[in-house]
């Protein structure tokens, strides 16, 4: 089971992936579109690279809750 | 066997694993079809990551159906792949949601009606002849459309468009018969996909059509519609073009 840094440090590889976000602004307390301006079409691209990097299939319904970086790390860490 | 064995087919416009573009493909690769799949611009990273979950990855194309290089280099690509083409899906449209769509139909402003209609009814005409030489006798090019024969909350410019992709249809039909290629479209209830949900209100319709639909409508199974666009690439429907066979629980054929 991973801890709560390391799926942390995952997360951010991909949205500076995707994003090109400076992987150390990406933190727990950080919003998505807030903080670090990561849109709608780029949001889509994390959640379906976070499916593949976890093994978890995150629902459609579910990816307007993930307002931070937090509340992704969070629920990836329930649905491992 | 299955009733696309050995086919060659183009699905345009693949998006998330929720797009009725991946659910064709899916359905065609377990029909025997070798399939190529296309996108554009910054959706196409997300096309890359979601082809690897179809049965077999497919190569994915960049293609912009409004850039004419694009439009001029496709025989190419695709020639990279496979020498020539049995079938062709157009799953592409797109209208600004903050100005066309969503009961703001009074003021769509005509710059972003262009677009919807370039994007979402051209674009059929477009993908047609940019794979033209690809296409021989007996080959088939199917479109999506969402009826377009009445008036619909939320869809407004869209729904002119998807009039506009109709009508389109019913001429390539025409001047593409002469050749053997058939062309036509997929009119599907209501499903719940990416390019749906940037619909707002659409979840309205959504409600009164499973009520109404005889045999009831599942606006989270693209199967159904994926299944009619293969069976309509297949050798199935050799004297059927310029037609719109609808894919919606019989929707249409009811009243009220």
């Amino acid at each position: 089971m991973p801890s709560t840094e390391e799926i942390r440090t995952d997360l951010a590889a991909i949205v500076n992936e995707v994003a090109g976000i400076p992987e150390a602004d990406v933190q727990l307390d950080k919003s998505f579109v807030d903080d670090l301006d990561v849109d709608s079409l780029s949001m889509v691209e994390v959640v379906v690279a976070a499916e593949e990097k976890f093994g978890v299939t995150i629902p459609d319904d579910e990816v307007k809750n993930l307002k931070t970086v937090g509340d992704a790390v969070s629920f990836i860490e329930k649905a491992l | 066997m299955g009733i696309l064995e050995g086919k060659r087919i183009l699905v345009a416009g693949v998006t998330m694993d929720s797009s009725i573009g991946f659910a064709t493909a899916k359905v065609a690769q377990e029909q025997g079809a070798t399939v190529l799949i296309s996108n554009f611009g910054r959706a196409l990273g997300i096309t890359r990551r979601i082809a690897k979950r179809l049965p077999v990855e497919p190569p994915v194309l960049e293609l912009d159906v409004t850039d004419p290089e694009h439009l001029a280099g496709l025989e190419a690509q695709v020639r990279e792949h496979v020498d020539g083409l049995d079938g062709v899906v157009h799953s592409i449209a797109y209208g600004n949601p903050e100005t066309l769509l969503g009961g703001k139909f009074l003021d769509g402003p005509w710059e972003d009606v262009a677009q919807a209609v370039q994007v979402s009814a051209y674009s059929l005409k477009s993908l047609a002849t940019a794979t033209r030489p690809l296409l021989s006798s007996g080959s088939s090019v199917v479109g999506l459309t969402f009826d377009a024969t009445v008036a619909w909350p939320a869809y407004d410019w869209m729904g002119v468009a998807k009039a506009g992709l109709e009508s389109c249809s019913r001429y390539l039909a025409r001047d593409l018969g002469p050749d053997g290629i058939r062309v036509n479209l997929v009119s599907a209830g209501p499903l719940k996909t990416l390019a749906a949900k940037a619909i707002p209100g659409f979840e309205k319709l959504e409600e009164t059509w499973e009520a109404r639909a005889p045999l009831g409508w599942d606006n989270t199974d693209q199967e159904p519609t994926a299944k009619a666009v293969c069976a309509l690439l297949s050798d199935f429907f050799p004297a059927t073009t310029g037609e719109i066979v609808h894919v919606d629980g019989g929707f249409h054929a009811m009243g009220a």
